[in-house]
């Protein structure tokens, strides 16, 4: 954290919004037109809080938005360039959770964790914080390479709700962007952290960890280092662990068809055999 | 020891840890998760609770028991009665363009060409374009920025809110609600919206019920005839209330079948419980009014309006060549006209519209014009138009009503093609993208001729007492 620049950590609120769309240069909206890309970003959260507004602001796609829950259906994929590097954008249905209670959330948490994004951001209501850091914090127990996009800032204005991004940040070890997507407020300072993730100039750690009763802990230990040992460059293992405890289906069936494996080899794939993945992942869906 | 048994033995390993721990982790896991999430968040937010107020109050009025009703007829009553006045003009103003400017010209600068080739291209698939885009055109840029401003104020949730419960007493999911509200644009799009019911019973239920929300395909041709008809009864400064009132009185009707035949369908072959959730209420959020008429003419309109042309293309060609080749004494058209007259009378139509319906299923919104083309066509009325199978415009919509006159239509003519046009088979496309979403050639055919079960039963009905009583 301490090696993000002072600059770009500014609440863009004070720029108005001419100086904000000008500011973007760097940005280049690909739209669909993606062939090749470096990294992958997904994009999660809630249902209604402004994911497909982000979504079409970075890839200048005009994906349907409206003001209602369960809008996005469909997986959207989109582009953009970012400083000469090409980021390809997954727009994943919204859910409350990553528990699997539902179809979309095994959708999202199925992406999260075997797509392996290079950065997850999580689009979060500020006006109500409280309940989107559930997922936030789900998120974060599968991968801390995420970046927290505070999204209804003017909402949360509007209703005289205060939040410390700071001190958030500090809680949860991620970057946390206060934005208003819809008029285009803080957009530049999301595409910076993901830049700052991607080359590793921020590298985040989750400073939460979902405490379990002391007598569960040392059935997870025990079940997270056989998992460390069979597969060490895993990032997720205690969370994996978790949930062999409490008897996920989905996840005892990728042991056994030993998708981890494939999983610690893509870590060190180049973005394109990736595609395939994503394909696979994808078909999984339909 | 091989990779596979390690795996086994971990996977052993945890289920007797789990058995020895009970069904607990998961809960306990979940609930550490909240406390984790309402710490975190109390050490960062500061909230002014004072001012949360102000939308409650407005959801207080617009979900009301007895205040959401009332208020959802009369703003869509509004909307459509704007559409309505606002839309004439224009109309006309584009008509006149299309075919007393432009028409004219080309006429003159192909008079070299073969008459049937200047006839199939320009009286035919000209004349059927142009008439596609000056009626729809005008209201559909009225009609969608109306409705996309309410959609992004997050009216739509609060209609859906009120209909929930509704749908939970005819054994559907609540999620249908919005479902419908997105059939009321485009029913291919409300068919694929139904996705987020997960229950794949309700899911059935929401595509195979969805084809009663009156799309905007069919938006036009109930508003032309109940101004026709329905607002002609009426005194001059109440027609145009009339006519919407009419509209949004029929798009209820269709509300009300959605109910009907939801409510059937799960208490025979979809049987089941309907399953419960929580719809959240988004915050009132004001509407960019810039970007809404950008999406709502670049989205809306201009995409709609393009498939509208797309398939008004080859029907013109269809029109102009049906009624230009003959068999014996008579076109093809006037053959088949002749042959289902005698069945459009049972239901309150006649052979014509049946043919214009028969035309015009890749797309619902060429219906008036290839009525008006074929009525023209069979009663051999001249003066208007210039020949055999040409889509005509007329200046204004009293000479439609003379031509229909003409045609031998009276009040029950207008009101029957008005429910059977609520109730015969979703468009082409609604059909395909029903069956990509079902997979299932069974439940395709279930939803395409659904609404016949209930539009034939209805329109039967109704000729028959109408013809009694009148």
């Amino acid at each position: 954290m301490e090696k993000v620049k002072e600059s770009s950590r500014h609440l863009p609120s004070e720029h108005g919004l001419l100086g904000q769309t000008f500011r973007i240069r760097q940005l280049t909206k690909l739209g669909v037109k993606l062939d090749n890309w470096n990294y992958v970003v997904a994009l999660a959260g809630n249902p209604n809080t402004g994911k497909s507004t982000v979504f079409n602001s970075l890839t200048g796609l005009r994906q349907h938005t409206g003001n209602w829950p369960g809008k996005t259906v469909t997986r959207a994929e989109g582009g953009y360039s970012f400083n000469n590097k090409n980021y390809k954008l997954v727009d994943l249905p919204g859910t409350y959770s990553l528990l699997s209670t539902s179809e979309d959330e095994e959708i999202a948490r199925n992406f999260i964790l075997f797509g392996q994004p290079d950065v997850t951001v999580i689009v979060a209501d500020a006006t109500r914080l409280e309940r989107n850091l559930n997922l936030t914090l789900q998120i974060l127990e599968i991968s801390s390479n995420a970046v927290l996009c505070l999204n209804l800032m003017d909402e949360a204005r509007r209703k005289g709700i205060q939040i410390n991004t700071r001190k958030l940040e500090q809680k949860l070890g991620i970057p946390v962007i206060a934005t208003t997507a819809r008029y285009g407020e803080g957009i530049q300072e999301i595409l910076e952290a993901i830049e700052q993730i991607v080359t590793g100039d921020w590298a985040p750690e989750s400073k939460v960890t979902v405490t379990i009763p002391k007598e569960l802990e040392t059935s997870v230990c025990s079940i997270e280092n056989d998992l460390k040992e069979m597969y060490p460059h895993l990032p997720n293992t205690r969370w994996i662990a978790i949930r062999l405890l409490e008897g996920d289906e989905r996840i005892s069936e990728a042991l056994k068809n030993d998708e981890f494996e494939q999983l610690m080899s893509t870590l060190n794939q180049s973005p394109l055999d990736l595609q395939n993945e994503l394909k696979e992942i994808n078909e999984e869906r339909q | 020891m091989d990779k596979n048994d390690r795996i086994k033995s971990l996977l052993l390993k945890a289920a007797s840890f789990k058995t020895e721990i009970g069904q607990s982790v998961h809960d306990q896991y979940v609930e550490n998760l909240f406390v984790k999430a309402a710490e975190i968040s109390s050490e960062t937010v500061k909230k002014n609770p004072i001012r949360y107020l102000k939308d409650e109050k407005i959801d207080k009025i617009l979900t009301s028991k007895l205040w959401g009703f009332p208020t959802m007829v009369g703003l869509f009553t509004l909307i459509i009665w704007l559409t309505i006045e606002g839309a004439n003009v224009p109309s006309g103003m584009l008509a006149s363009l299309f075919l007393d400017v432009i028409y004219p010209v080309i006429k003159d600068g192909t008079e070299a060409w073969p008459w049937w080739l200047s006839g199939l291209l320009i009286d035919g698939m000209y004349l059927a374009t142009v008439w596609v885009i000056s009626v729809m055109l005008p209201p559909m840029a009225i009609f969608f920025p109306m409705f996309t401003v309410l959609e992004d104020l997050g009216y739509l949730p609060r209609v859906a809110f009120n209909l929930d419960g509704l749908f939970k007493k005819a054994g559907a999911h609540g999620k249908q609600s919005l479902s419908m509200m997105m059939g009321f644009g485009c029913n291919a799009a409300g068919v694929i919206s139904a996705r987020i019911i997960d229950s794949p019973r309700e899911r059935l239920i929401a595509i195979i019920t969805n084809n009663f929300s009156l799309c905007n395909g069919r938006w036009p041709t109930i508003i032309i005839l109940s101004s026709l008809f329905v607002g002609a009864l009426a005194p001059a400064w109440f027609a145009g209330f009339a006519t919407a009132l009419s509209v949004v009185g029929l798009a209820l009707l269709g509300v009300v079948l959605t109910f009907v035949s939801s409510w059937m369908l799960s208490n025979t072959v979809l049987k089941g419980e309907a399953s419960s959730f929580s719809l959240e209420l988004p915050p009132y959020r004001p509407p960019r009014i810039l970007r809404t008429l950008y999406t709502s003419i670049i989205d809306r309109t201009i995409f709609v309006l393009w498939r509208a042309i797309i398939f008004a293309l080859p029907a013109g060609a269809a029109i102009w060549l049906s009624s230009n080749i003959m068999v014996g004494d008579v076109s093809v058209a006037e053959y088949i006209i002749n042959v289902l007259d005698p069945i459009g009378w049972f239901i309150g139509l006649n052979g014509v519209i049946l043919l214009a319906y028969i035309i015009a299923i890749p797309a619902n919104e060429i219906i008036i014009p290839t009525i008006l083309m074929l009525t023209v066509l069979t009663t051999g009325i001249s003066g208007i138009g210039s020949g055999a199978g040409i889509m005509f415009e007329p200046e204004d919509i009293s000479t439609i009503s003379n031509v229909l006159e003409a045609g031998g239509w009276t009040l029950l003519t207008a009101v029957s093609v008005m429910l059977f046009s609520l109730m015969h088979n979703p468009c082409s496309t609604t059909i395909y993208t029903i069956y990509k979403e079902t997979k299932s050639l069974k439940w395709t055919v279930v939803a395409t001729l659904l609404p016949y079960g209930f539009g034939l039963t209805i329109l039967v009905i109704l000729a028959t007492v109408w013809r009694a009583i009148v």
